[in-house]
């Protein structure tokens, strides 16, 4: 531990370990990130608030419960920061957006940003991100775009673009996201970190501004699969002030995540995860089957629609959530946020529904598919970042549109709740690219286990980008 | 000869200025290309589900699970 100089950088792993072990103390890991985040945050614009006073108080609380000989918790001294769609009490919640800033004050932060720091851990900001969470992009007209800490001149992804901005740059081991289609796993995937969607109804939204309640998720990213597992067992547990969230008791996966991938049924998604895409995306793919010994291909059964489906229900859900500001505020909005939120307000129901009664169908046939696999192995996204600001990308031919685009591979996934464990792959000296590590629903043991073989093998790492010598 | 009806073309002009009316949502000239392309891709999804052949007993989860 003593050859740890900036803290901010280290794993929360190893600062919650030299603080339990009186070799650091909370307010020196503090005062490292703060000072991080002031040297560095200017460039990247992870941060919307850095919340100072209330971090340095924290540290120094958790310093004296320690000097009182009080047993820390297993995120003790650790920074963390949050996406600025979760509550933090005495600032306003954004969400992405400007209409957000004019509401009152939170009073009381979300229940996941309580729970970690009931384990120790130490807010230090609120974090960017796309308005509303209607965005793959990490780019915000009213907040700047978050720009990719390994290149400033590519998209960060989003929506949780200030999460992955902020852990790329190592301003924070950990950061807090959410994901109603691709928002945890795109950021992951081309800042190059760690990310976990777990399974819709694990982990408690409550205290946080929602999207599409029928497919939000919340989760961490970090830079190891330890701390996401570490940050994902001090948030488990029901919530009755979450609607959707699961009463099953905690299920802790960090005393299971050496058993790596060891006796588990692995295979890599085929037919629409196999095309569609640029090559070095499958390459990734293929980089973790051979470092897995997997040889086995499976397809998961109308994927193609699977997206179409989950593309209608976002439309809809989240233009009746918006459209009493979308009446009186329309201008206020981002541009191409407005344009899609009204389009899905116009959507006849029938279509809706017709996708509601097809997302039974095709759980159910997912499901099925589980019963001979453990886990399965997709692209997070179709190509690495691209460049900040580009409309259209060319994909097996097609140009399209970037925008609504990039999360063709994830949005069939988080459409039935699947929890993912997302993986920074690297193939060369290029920016990174991202790899879903799926299971089925309520095993998120076995996709973080997977994730720590890869990065055991070494085959799936996240390191700090290069912004001091840059 | 069929006595089906023939089926309308899409117009994603003319129905997003008359559903607009009915949502009371007031467009700007400037917002009604974005729109109608969105529109035309929600469609498109829309046709790419509904040629889907559900049976009648597929019921949406009244509350999601996963």
């Amino acid at each position: 531990m003593s050859a740890v100089t900036d803290w901010s950088t280290a794993p929360a792993a190893d600062i919650a370990a030299a603080f339990a072990a009186g070799a650091v103390t909370a307010r020196a890991v503090t005062d490292a990130a703060l000072a991080r985040i002031a040297r560095l945050d200017g460039r990247v614009n992870a941060f919307t608030d850095v919340v100072t006073e209330r971090a340095l108080a924290r540290a120094g609380a958790l310093d004296a419960a320690r000097a009182r000989g009080a047993a820390p918790g297993p995120l003790a001294g650790v920074p963390f920061a949050a996406k600025n769609l979760f509550d933090i009490a005495g600032l306003p919640t954004r969400a992405g957006a400007r209409i957000n800033r004019e509401r009152a004050p939170a009073t009381h932060d979300a229940a996941l940003i309580a729970r970690l720091e009931a384990a120790g851990a130490v807010l230090v900001g609120g974090l960017n991100m796309g308005e509303y969470a209607y965005d793959f992009t990490g780019e915000n007209v009213h907040d700047g775009n978050t720009l990719n800490p390994h290149d400033f001149g590519h998209m960060s992804g989003g929506s949780s673009g200030g999460s992955g901005g902020a852990v790329a740059a190592g301003l924070v081991p950990l950061a807090l996201a959410s994901d109603t289609n691709g928002s945890i796993r795109v950021p992951s995937a081309f800042c190059g970190c760690f990310g976990l969607k777990p399974t819709y109804g694990r982990l408690s939204r409550a205290g946080t501004f929602p999207f599409v309640g029928s497919l939000d998720h919340l989760g961490p990213m970090a830079r190891t699969s330890l701390d996401l597992a570490l940050a994902y067992d001090a948030m488990q547990g029901p919530d009755a002030a979450d609607p959707a969230a699961a009463t099953r008791p905690p299920e802790p996966v960090v005393p299971h995540l050496a058993k790596g991938a060891t006796g588990l049924r692995i295979a890599v998604a085929g037919g629409y995860f196999s095309r569609g895409g640029e090559a070095e995306a499958f390459e990734a793919v293929a980089h973790c089957a051979r470092a897995l010994g997997v040889t086995r291909t499976v397809e998961i059964p109308e994927a193609a629609r699977a997206r179409a489906s989950a593309y209608l229900i976002t439309a809809a859900e989240g233009a009746a959530l918006h459209l009493d500001r979308l009446r009186s505020r329309a201008r206020d909005f981002d541009p191409a946020v407005r344009d899609r939120l009204i389009a899905g307000a116009m959507l006849p129901a029938p279509f809706v529904e017709r996708a509601q009664r097809f997302r039974r169908w095709y759980r159910d046939a997912v499901l099925a598919l589980f019963e001979t696999v453990d886990v399965i192995l997709a692209p997070s996204t179709p190509c690495r970042a691209p460049r900040s600001g580009q409309a259209t990308f060319v994909l097996d031919g097609v140009e399209l549109p970037v925008r609504p685009n990039i999360g063709l591979f994830t949005q069939p996934i988080s459409f039935i709740g699947l929890p993912v464990a997302a993986v920074p792959v690297r193939l060369d000296g290029g920016l990174p690219l991202g790899v879903q590590v799926i299971a089925a629903p309520w095993r998120e043991d076995l996709a973080l286990r997977v994730a720590h073989h890869l990065e055991r093998e070494g085959v799936s790492l996240a390191p700090v980008a290069a912004l001091e010598s840059a | 000869m069929s006595d089906r009806p023939t089926e309308p073309a899409f117009d994603p002009d003319t129905y997003a200025q008359t559903v607009a009316g009915a949502l009371g949502i007031a467009l700007d000239p400037a917002w009604i290309a974005p729109i109608t392309a969105n529109l035309r891709v929600l469609h498109a999804a829309a046709e790419t589900v509904g040629a889907f052949p559900l049976p009648d007993e597929a019921e949406a989860a009244p509350v999601f699970t996963a």
